[in-house]
């Protein structure tokens, strides 16, 4: 396979709901990219696109619900934006696999686990249903799930929440996808459950070499777990660059605010730093940075919309802001 | 049961709300005469007092019993055995609690203009005139920052931060002996978070109120809270003030809950991938320490039911602490 050409690659894809009077932009010049077997997050607040990019990359959005303007996304190697329906039901699964919020609602309650895993993997994979339920099996075991026999006879409600989030890993992972795209796996879990589930996730990916796009809105699991980070603000990515440098280091301004509004930043009981105002309306967004009017350091040339510019000539590290680069405590 | 528990020793802000020993339990399925085959032990002696003016935080995993207790504290669960006691309401009978829900989406009536919402407390209580019900609903969304002019309109036009405002102007309007936020920030965005705290912060210091904080977020609740009980399979496994459990934690869940925590900055490290994270479940309950099956110091004396110890400032529910 090709080892060096991204396995997912975006670039500067715009697409909007039409709606009645003004269109719902929802995604402005995206632009990011997933190397093989590594771990990249998203980050951002509702409404910043991170969930649509996501479902675009599979293109699970209903079709003729929205309207891509501009750019580009292609997986693999192949342009999705383009792929005819009967192309797609073979990547998904395949090669690229995508684990949901709430697996509750991802899995079929009146069908069992096993007859649910049985059909992706006998769907993908022309082989018989014996061979099938072992390799079930196999890849429950993998998920340290003590008894997966037991697993596969029971339906989705006999199953803790943590216990049915590693049956949606273990059928993320039957085919071998090379990207995996996980959308808030870990937002409906206990804390305990949380890193169990995550540790499974990435040692399974270690393994077969898989990327994987972590969507989330937690900013300390995105310091744990990813190996790059892109912020994303109303639709646009605003900050990138490898977790620790964003993290220990953030140069937008909208990235500085989320780390500083965090409970953890300051003294119990001082008042925390908040962004002031609201994320803007997707149907109207202001002319230029969207973010010049929550901004404390708006400037006139902010009218302007700025380029995601490298910082410090270093290719991974980037920043769209239109403020000098400034080294933060 | 332990009488020193109970008895404050230090000076402190007087005692409004006293839970003895208290159980809850749920019947779970039925016999052909009606009579319930099992239980499901949601709280299984939860003792604690809550003290004016503090916030007290709750932080246990899902089904240890905070939702239950939260219920429990706002009168629509009755408990099994045991008793709560108001300080200032004689005999039995709940007192006035408001709570906040999780996700103000599906806790605010959408068809009720938010003066209406805010002011249902009031109105359920009857005897009261429109004119008053508008002006408290005008005097209480002041103070949470909702603009009197938008006192007319419906929860669908205000967004999920202003909608949680909307929530806790509700809570704030009858004047409440105790609010109980359930989870408050956990449906909304990091930005929308810091105000919402924020603001809780400045109502308790300008109006003395009493939280009691339920979240799994360990980070508000060290951020939020005076004191913090842990829960674990319906029992408060770790009682003390938020610097003593949560910086230097005792009990040996409260410690492997606050590793589980994810941190700014620390990476994740492979190990003990296998260890049991499952709560064991409330149908039977465990004989002696209910931590005994994910303990990792699990020594002779476990297998005896194990009673909390220590004294009002902190105490701890192992024996292996004393």
């Amino acid at each position: 396979m090709h080892a060096s050409s991204p396995v997912l690659s975006i670039d500067n894809l715009s697409l909007e709901f039409p709606a009645y009077k003004n269109n719902v932009k929802a995604l402005n010049g995206v632009s990011l990219h997933v190397n093989p077997g590594e771990i990249v997050g998203i980050v951002g607040e509702s409404g910043s696109g991170k969930s649509v990019t996501a479902m675009l990359s599979m293109r699970l959005l209903p079709e003729r619900s929205y309207r891509i303007t501009a750019g580009s996304l292609s997986m693999l190697g192949r342009d999705m934006l383009a792929a005819p329906e009967k192309e797609l039901l073979t990547i998904r699964g395949r090669d690229a696999a995508m684990i949901f919020q709430e697996p509750m609602t991802a899995l079929n309650p009146t069908r069992r686990i096993g007859r649910q895993m049985l059909d992706v993997i006998i769907h993908h994979q022309k082989i018989s249903v014996a061979q099938a339920r072992l390799k079930a099996i196999a890849l429950l075991r993998d998920m340290h799930i003590a008894s997966p026999e037991q697993v596969l006879d029971s339906y989705p409600f006999e199953l803790s929440g943590g216990m049915r989030q590693r049956v949606m890993i273990a059928l993320a992972f039957s085919c071998e996808p090379q990207l995996l795209i996980a959308d808030e796996p870990t937002t409906a879990l206990d804390v305990t459950v949380q890193r169990q589930v995550l540790l499974l996730l990435r040692e399974k990916a270690r393994q077969r070499g898989t990327a994987i796009l972590l969507i989330t809105h937690d900013m300390a699991l995105v310091s744990q777990f990813c190996d790059r980070v892109y912020v994303m603000y109303t639709g646009a990515v605003v900050e990138e660059g490898r977790t620790a440098d964003v993290m220990g280091s953030p140069q937008h301004p909208y990235t500085q605010g989320l780390l500083s509004g965090l409970p953890e930043m300051v003294e119990p009981g001082q008042p925390l730093l908040t962004i002031p105002g609201q994320v803007p309306n997707l149907a109207s967004l202001p002319v230029g940075c969207t973010f010049q009017e929550r901004c404390t350091y708006a400037m006139p040339v902010c009218a302007k919309r700025p380029n995601l510019n490298t910082i410090n000539g270093n290719d991974q590290r980037k920043s769209a802001c239109w403020l000098p680069v400034k080294e933060l405590s | 049961m332990n009488s020193a528990v109970f008895q404050p020793i230090t000076p402190m802000a007087p005692t409004i709300l006293q839970l003895n020993d208290v159980h809850v339990r749920f019947p779970v399925s039925n016999d052909w005469l009606g009579r319930p085959r099992g239980y499901a032990h949601a709280l299984n002696g939860i003792d604690l007092q809550v003290r004016a003016g503090e916030t007290l935080g709750i932080v246990g995993e899902s089904g240890c019993g905070k939702s239950t207790l939260a219920q429990l504290l706002m009168g629509l669960v009755p408990p099994s055995s045991g008793g709560l006691n108001w300080a200032n309401r004689s005999g039995e009978g709940s007192s006035n609690v408001q709570i906040v829900f999780q996700d103000p989406q599906s806790s605010l009536d959408p068809r009720l203009p938010i003066w209406r919402i805010i002011t249902e407390p009031l109105y359920a209580r009857g005897h009261v005139s429109h004119a008053q019900m508008r002006d408290v609903a005008a005097r209480v969304a002041a103070q949470v920052g909702i603009r009197p002019e938008y006192l007319d309109r419906f929860p669908h036009q205000f967004s999920g931060g202003q909608r949680q405002r909307i929530a806790i102007a509700r809570a704030l309007s009858s004047d409440p002996d105790i609010i109980v936020l359930d989870e408050p920030t956990s449906a909304l965005d990091i930005s929308v978070q810091a105000q919402i705290l924020n603001l809780l912060a400045e109502l308790q210091s300008a109006r003395n109120l009493t939280y009691i904080l339920i979240s799994h977020n360990v980070s508000v609740v060290r951020h939020m809270a005076d004191r913090v009980a842990v829960m674990y399979l319906g029992q408060i496994v770790e009682l003390g003030s938020a610097a003593q459990v949560l910086d230097e934690p005792r009990h040996p869940y409260t410690r492997l809950l606050l590793e589980a925590v994810p941190r700014l900055g620390v990476p994740l490290h492979d190990e003990q991938v296998a260890a049991p994270t499952e709560l064991p479940g409330n149908r039977r309950l465990p004989n002696g320490c209910f931590f005994r099956e994910r303990c990792n110091l699990c020594t002779v004396g476990c297998e005896k039911p194990q009673a909390l110890l220590g004294d009002e400032q902190q105490c701890v529910r192992c024996h292996l602490q004393d």
